[in-house]
């Protein structure tokens, strides 16, 4: 992670966050408009599944991209979060729009879920932490099977909502929408509090984390209990959309792969990165399966797409494009400011170094201050 | 039911064989390469398939073929490591080597679609069917050919460790790469020949595995699962562990299977779990070593 806006000084700052504002205004109101441009189903639904998955990459990249321990296992809350609605609108009898109101339930199914299974995989670490987070992953897609209440195979059914095919739709652009702006704002959150930073010192180096006093098992814990909690509500929201679970659609090995690719693909560890990689792959994806029902078009295709972008774009769109970025602005400049304009702040120290120096020492224990890296 | 769970002990340690054939290959690549080699179960399928194909139209018999399609496997595996996995450096390097084999097995899984469909395949041989009564039990031959092929397999793995020199030099590998460098030991060419020795062995796992189950190109994602839970449950990087594993796991598999076929497979992966609450390194994993 570099430090492309650490040495810019006020004015430009200033002119250039104002800028970055009504960026984000404008952007705000296209996606708010955008289903009333593009009415037809068949369009928005390619974006309701990129809403979603940029609501689930973000709370994916939350945990997963900011403390380095790669989940392979948030399908558990996905599947979960959409099992719970499912079996609790069958057996409560609710019906119509009313079942909204059963989202909040799977988002704390999710976060119930995610407490023991957080206790038992974050004591291990790297491979072993991905390896447990498959079994756990496949423990669930059984028992999914072969539980009665969970129908078995056949999986579970949503009620009817009294929406024609365009409003419902529409209905579900929003509510998705609705999703992602939550999970953005939960990961950015994260990203700029302390808590974040300590996320962050524990993927840099956990023992050193752990002897400058972060209570590495609380923080690791509490942001896969939050990342989860937001899967499991999206898990709910999708079930609804699609309007039936089966175990293998549920919990699928495959949507693990895909979050890690959308958050590689824009960047791992930033808060935009997953966003952009959800807006490429998931549309992509979809319209690869669409066109190429033969299904092995797509396989070819999808494995090239992520050999490409291990192999040439290794860490991501983001923070490749910052390099490119700070590589103009930079040209005829030295690239590195003379050490006496530097300012002291911490802003232009990495995370790597932030758990080494003095300063940011500080900022782990309690200090304000917060690494400048891309956000 | 005495008869019945002697039977399920028996069968699990055959099948264990079977299994431990896959996962020596999966723990060598990963105790010398220091990556989760998501491509493996394909590999294994893709084992399968090539001796399908030799069965089937050459009329070779399912072991002798098998002369065939290691060599062609190893090759295989050094051109995925040249090719790919070589490449891959620096701090994201864990996820980065899970999205490349991934990819790599995507490959493998849409070429083996196109070229034989998604219609379940076995192999088949006159020793397929039959089956030897011994001690009051009856074993299938083809379990336990296979466990004797595993057998010879792991000991000449053995052999190629630890009795001789590139044995050695792979051995310092998994011990500590940085060493190994400095005292002069082509890393690169270690790691090119230990991928393409890991996916050879699964080839053998492959055929014994297609001559046991039926298989069509997705069934790879069942048997990766499995296999890393066998390496994890052994210890990373342990040959031993990954053999114990496998006769442990298959047993308790077989066992419950007993009871409840349907939920041996969930007994599987949380015997997992309860291990590794108890001993996160598995049963003969080194503590790991810090990274720096």
């Amino acid at each position: 992670m570099g430090t492309v806006m650490g040495t810019v000084t006020g004015g430009a700052t200033g002119r250039r966050r104002g800028l970055a504002g009504l960026a984000l205004v404008l952007l705000a109101l296209a996606t708010v408009a955008f289903p009333l441009v593009f009415s037809s189903p068949v369009v928005t639904n390619y974006a309701i599944y990129a809403l979603i998955f940029v609501a689930v990459g973000s709370a994916w990249n939350m945990f997963s991209g900011f403390s380095g321990y790669i989940s392979l296992g948030h399908a558990v809350f996905f599947g979960s979060g959409a099992y719970t609605v499912g079996i609790a609108a069958r057996d409560w009898h609710v019906n119509g729009v009313a079942v909204f109101a059963l989202l909040p339930l799977a988002a704390v199914v999710g976060a119930v879920i995610a407490v023991p299974f957080g206790l038992v995989a974050l004591r291990v670490r790297r491979h072993t932490f991905i390896v447990i987070t498959i079994a756990v992953f496949f423990i669930f897609q059984l028992m999914a099977a072969n539980f009665s209440f969970t129908g078995g195979t056949s999986g579970v059914s949503a009620p009817f909502l009294p929406w024609t095919p365009v409003s419902f739709n529409d209905h579900f652009y929003y509510i998705t929408l609705g999703c992602a702006a939550v999970a953005i704002a939960v990961a950015a959150g994260v990203r700029r509090s302390r808590f974040g930073l300590q996320l962050r010192a524990i993927r840099d180096d956990e023992d050193r984390a752990r002897g400058l006093g972060v209570q590495t098992m609380r923080v690791k814990l509490t942001a896969f209990v939050l990342s989860a909690t937001v899967a499991g509500l999206v898990g709910g929201v999708w079930f609804l959309y699609l309007t039936q679970v089966q175990p293998p659609s549920g919990f699928d090995p495959l949507f693990d792969l895909s979050l890690v690719l959308m958050s590689f693909l824009g960047g791992l560890g930033t808060v935009s990165g997953p966003v952009l990689g959800a807006l490429i792959v998931e549309p992509g994806q979809l319209y690869l399966t669409i066109t190429y029902t033969n299904g092995y078009v797509s396989e070819i295709l999808l494995g090239a797409l992520l050999l490409v972008v291990v192999l040439f774009v290794p860490r991501g769109l983001i923070p490749t494009a910052g390099e490119w970025i700070k590589k103009i602005q930079t040209r005829g400049r030295p690239a590195v400011s003379p050490a006496s304009q530097r300012p002291p702040a911490l802003s232009g120290l990495r995370s790597e170094e932030l758990a080494t120096s003095d300063e940011g020492r500080q900022g782990l224990k309690g200090g304000r201050r917060r690494a400048g890296e891309e956000i | 039911m005495a008869r019945q769970i002697y039977q399920a002990i028996a069968d699990g340690i055959l099948v264990g064989g079977v299994y431990a054939l896959m996962a020596v290959g999966l723990t060598l690549i990963f105790g010398v390469l220091d990556i989760i080699n998501i491509a493996q179960g394909v590999l294994v399928i893709l084992g399968a398939y090539l001796s399908y194909q030799l069965s089937v139209h050459l009329h070779l018999d399912l072991f002798l073929g098998l002369l065939i399609t290691m060599p062609v496997m190893f090759v295989i595996g050094v051109v995925i490591q040249w090719a790919f996995i070589r490449r891959l450096r620096g701090r994201e390097r864990t996820s980065m080597t899970l999205l490349v084999s991934y990819a790599v097995a995507l490959i493998i899984e849409g070429i083996l679609y196109k070229v034989y469909g998604a219609d379940d395949r076995q192999l088949s041989a006159s020793y397929v069917q039959s089956s030897v009564r011994l001690f009051g039990f009856y074993l299938s031959d083809i379990y336990l050919y296979g466990f004797a092929l595993a057998v010879a397999l792991v000991v000449a793995l053995y052999a190629l460790l630890y009795r001789t020199g590139f044995g050695r030099s792979v051995r310092a590998t998994m011990q500590d790469e940085t060493a190994a460098r400095l005292i002069g030991i082509d890393v690169n060419r270690v790691a090119a020949v230990t991928f393409g020795v890991g996916v050879a062995v699964t080839a053998a796992g492959g055929m014994v595995y297609g001559a046991t189950n039926s298989f069509n190109p997705n069934s790879g994602y069942d048997l990766i699962s499995r296999l890393l839970a066998i390496i994890i449950l052994g210890g990373l990087g342990s040959i031993g562990g990954a053999l114990l594993a496998s006769v442990f796991m298959l047993t308790v598999e077989s066992l419950v299977d007993i009871w409840s076929p349907q939920w041996a497979i969930v007994v599987f992966y949380a015997a997992l779990v309860l291990v590794l609450v108890i001993r996160p390194t598995g049963f003969f994993g080194r503590p790991p070593a810090r990274a720096q």
